[in-house]
C-alpha cells in the first residue's frame, strides 16, 4: 500500500495572542508547527502502513521554511517527504494549491493507492485542497473521516461525520481521505526516528519539476483574490456583572426570559 | 489575477506603519524600507492607507469580464436526504433571493436525489423561480462523483453566475470538487453575501478564527461559496408559481463510485451540536467528569446540547464529538453558555459566532468575557445549582 499525506505548515495559534488594543492578531515570532489535523493524517498513513506494508510519502508545498515540518513527519517515521516550493507557487488559492500537489503526486508518486488530508488548515479553514487534489487525480473522495473501518489493497470502507451521525461509506482504491482530530491519537518521534531525521536530504520539487502549466499555478492560477481584509466590529451591549447574594444567576434568569429560553 | 505590490523606496521612511497594518506578517522592515514577502502577501490593499508618505503601490489587472455574460441567474444546491431538504437550504434561498433581486436575474435551486419531483413546489412557495431537479434511484445516497458529473453538466448547459452550497459536510464535499472540475473558485464557510457595483459576488468570510474578516471575490464564472449553515434568514413565505426544469443526465452506475453501506442517526446527546439553538460549552474551569454531570443537566433543562473545550476533551472528560474551537466544531446557536471556560483563541473560533454568549467565569480578566453579552464573574460551582433551581 502506498500511502501519500498531504500537509501543510500553519502559525500555531497556541502562541498567538490578540492584541486587546486593536483586536488583531500579534504574529511576530509566532513558531510554525504542522497543522493539527495533519499529525491525524500522518498518523493514520503510519497505521495502515504498519498493517498492511508499504511506503507513506508526505508532500508539503509552501515556502522553503516547510522543511522543519517535513523533518518532524520524517521523525514520525514516514519514509519520503516531498518539499514544493518555488517562488511561483505564491499567492496560490485552493484550486491553484489543488493543481500543483496534484501534478507533484501524478509525477513522483504516480503509484499511490491512498491519500489522506487532514480535515482542513487552521489557517484557513478551507477544506477544499483535499477534494480539489482528489478531483486532479480523478479518484474518489471521503472526507470528515472519524475511522477507518477496513482497508485492503482493493478497498477502503470509512466511518465519516455528518451533521446528523454517521455514514458508513465503501470505495474502491486508489482514493483520497480527509481525516479528524478523533480518529487516532498522535505518536510523538522516536530518538531514532529524530536522529534519521536530521540527516535526511529533503527532496525539493519546482514548477518546472513537476512540469506545471505557469497559468495554474500562484496568483496567475487562482480565480479568488481578497478584496479586502478587515477587525469585525466588537459587540456593542456587553454587560459585565460581579456575582454577590445571587445577582449573577438573577442576570442569567432574567437574560434567558429576555430571550424567551424560559 | 495579476496584481504586483510595490515600495516606492524613494519615499518609504521605514516608519513600521504598514508592518503594523498587515495581517498576514507579510511586511518587514530592512535597512529602513519595508519590504514585501511575496509568499504571505494576498495583496489586501490594508498597507496602501496606512502609509502616511503614500510609498505603497498596488496595481491590479482589470479582470477580464467578456465571457460573463454569457452566465445568468443564482443557484443554490438543494441539499436533501430521503426527500426532505436540508435546514440550511431555505436560508440560501433567503439570501439567494435578496441577491438575486439586486443583480435582476432568477433564483433556481436544484435539487439531486431518488425523491425530488415533490420538494418544487414547497420551493415556489419561498421565492424561488426555477427548480432544476434529477430523480434517479442511484443517486439515492450522496456520491461525490455522480453529483459533481450531475452539476457540471448542468452549469455547462444552464450557466449560473452563482452557485451557493451550505457549509455542511456534503456541501463541503461537492462544492470543492465541482470548482476544480469546472476551474473556478470557491470561498469557504462565507458569512456575508453582498453584490458588489461591478455586479461582482463580496463572499466574506471570518479567517484565523474569526479574529479578522476577509472579503473574497472571483474572477472566473460561475462564483461559488459555501455559506455557514444557521448565519442567514430563512426565506419568507410568498404566494408565488416557478418553473420545474428536469436535468438531462447521462449518469450510469459506475459514475457511482462511493457505496453508503450504513446511515446511523446518532441520538439526542450527541447530535446536532452545529445545528442547536443553545450550547453549554464546558471548560477546564469545570474540573472533573462528576462535575460535567451539572453542566449536562443544564443543557437538559434548558432544551441544548453540551459543548466543550478542548482542555475538557483532553482531560477525557467528555467526547471529542462535544469538542468546539478550531479542532473540534465551529457552533453557532442562539444561545452558548460558557462555563469556566477561559477563552483560548482556539475555543473562541469555534463559537464566537453565536448570536447570544453568556459566560460565567472566575476571573475576571478572562478573554471570554471579551466576546460575552453577559458575562457573570463567578463561581461556576455556586451559580449553576442556583440556576439549576431557579428555572
Amino acid at each position: 500500500m502506498n500511502i501519500v499525506v498531504c500537509i501543510k505548515q500553519v502559525p500555531d495559534t497556541n502562541d498567538v495572542k490578540i492584541d486587546p488594543q486593536t483586536n488583531t492578531l500579534i504574529r511576530s515570532g509566532v513558531p510554525s508547527i504542522i497543522n493539527p489535523f495533519d499529525e491525524n493524517a500522518i498518523e493514520e498513513g503510519l497505521r495502515i502502513k504498519e498493517k498492511l506494508g508499504g511506503t507513506v510519502t508526505v508532500v508539503s508545498m509552501g515556502p522553503p521554511q516547510v522543511e522543519s515540518c517535513l523533518r518532524d513527519a520524517l521523525s514520525l517515521g514516514v519514509d519520503d517527504v516531498i518539499l514544493v516550493t518555488d517562488r511561483a507557487f505564491a499567492g496560490a488559492d485552493t484550486l491553484a494549491t489543488s493543481y500543483t500537489l496534484g501534478k507533484t503526486i501524478e509525477k513522483y508518486v504516480s503509484n499511490c493507492d491512498l491519500i489522506i488530508f487532514g480535515k482542513q488548515a487552521i489557517d484557513g479553514d478551507t477544506a477544499q485542497v483535499g477534494p480539489g487534489v482528489a478531483e486532479y487525480l480523478g479518484i474518489p473522495q471521503m472526507i470528515y473521516v472519524t475511522k477507518v473501518e477496513e482497508i485492503t489493497p482493493e478497498k477502503i470502507v470509512v466511518k465519516r461525520e455528518l451533521e446528523e451521525g454517521y455514514e458508513i461509506v465503501e470505495s474502491k482504491l486508489p482514493a483520497a481521505i480527509t481525516v479528524l482530530k478523533g480518529i487516532n491519537t498522535v505518536r510523538f518521534p522516536s530518538l531514532k526516528g529524530k536522529m534519521k531525521a536530521k540527516s535526511a536530504t529533503i527532496k525539493i520539487v519546482t514548477a518546472k519539476d513537476i512540469e506545471a502549466d505557469e497559468n495554474r499555478i500562484g496568483l496567475k492560477g487562482s480565480p479568488t483574490w481578497v478584496s479586502k481584509i478587515f477587525t469585525p466590529p466588537v459587540k456593542g451591549n456587553r454587560q459585565i456583572i460581579k456575582d454577590e447574594d445571587g445577582s449573577g444567576v438573577k442576570a442569567i434568569i432574567s437574560k434567558l426570559k429576555e430571550l424567551q429560553v424560559i | 489575477m495579476s496584481k504586483q505590490i510595490l515600495i516606492l523606496k524613494d519615499k518609504c521612511k521605514g516608519c513600521n506603519l504598514c508592518v503594523k497594518a498587515c495581517s498576514f506578517g507579510a511586511i518587514s522592515v530592512v535597512e529602513k524600507i519595508a519590504v514585501i514577502d511575496a509568499a504571505k502577501c494576498s495583496y489586501c490593499g490594508a498597507c496602501e492607507p496606512a502609509c502616511k508618505f503614500k510609498a505603497i503601490e498596488i496595481k491590479v489587472d482589470d479582470i477580464d469580464r467578456s465571457s460573463f455574460s454569457a452566465y445568468k441567474g443564482l443557484w443554490v444546491y438543494g441539499e436533501n436526504r430521503d426527500g426532505v431538504l436540508a435546514e440550511v437550504v431555505y436560508e440560501l434561498v433567503g439570501e439567494g433571493r435578496k441577491l438575486a433581486d439586486k443583480l435582476k436575474v432568477e433564483l433556481s435551486v436544484v435539487i439531486i436525489g431518488d425523491k425530488t419531483q415533490n420538494l418544487a413546489d414547497d420551493l415556489f412557495s419561498y421565492g424561488v423561480d426555477n427548480v432544476y431537479y434529477i430523480e434517479n434511484k442511484l443517486l439515492k445516497d450522496y456520491d461525490t462523483n455522480s453529483y459533481t458529473k450531475i452539476l457540471e453538466e448542468a452549469i455547462e448547459a444552464h450557466k449560473p453566475e452563482i452557485v451557493l452550497f451550505g457549509a455542511t459536510s456534503e456541501g463541503r464535499s461537492v462544492a470543492p470538487r465541482l470548482a476544480a472540475r469546472v476551474k473556478t473558485g470557491l470561498t469557504a464557510d462565507c458569512t456575508a453575501l453582498d453584490i458588489t457595483a461591478d455586479g461582482d459576488l463580496a463572499q466574506t468570510r471570518p479567517a484565523f478564527g474569526g479574529n479578522i474578516m476577509a472579503t473574497i471575490l472571483c474572477r472566473t464564472r460561475p462564483q461559488l461559496s459555501t455559506v455557514r449553515p444557521h448565519v442567514m434568514q430563512k426565506a419568507a413565505k410568498l404566494a408565488k408559481k416557478g418553473k420545474k426544469i428536469e436535468l438531462k443526465s447521462t449518469i450510469v452506475e459506475k459514475d457511482v463510485v462511493t457505496k453508503v453501506l450504513e446511515f446511523i442517526k446518532e441520538t439526542r446527546e450527541n447530535v446536532n451540536l452545529t445545528e442547536s439553538d443553545i450550547i453549554i460549552g464546558a471548560g477546564r474551569g469545570v474540573g472533573s467528569e462528576e462535575n460535567l454531570k451539572l453542566i449536562h443537566q443544564l443543557a437538559e433543562k434548558l432544551g441544548g446540547v453540551v459543548g466543550a473545550s478542548r482542555a475538557c476533551v483532553d482531560a477525557g472528560w467528555i467526547d471529542h464529538f462535544h469538542q468546539v474551537g478550531q479542532t473540534g466544531k465551529t457552533v453557532h446557536p442562539k444561545i452558548y453558555i460558557a462555563c469556566g471556560i477561559s477563552g483560548a483563541i482556539q475555543h473562541l473560533a469555534g463559537m464566537s459566532s453565536s448570536d447570544i454568549i453568556i459566560a460565567i467565569n472566575k476571573d475576571a480578566d478572562a478573554p471570554i468575557f471579551n466576546v460575552a453579552d453577559l458575562g457573570i464573574v463567578g463561581d461556576v460551582f455556586t451559580i449553576i445549582p442556583a440556576l439549576l433551581k431557579s428555572l
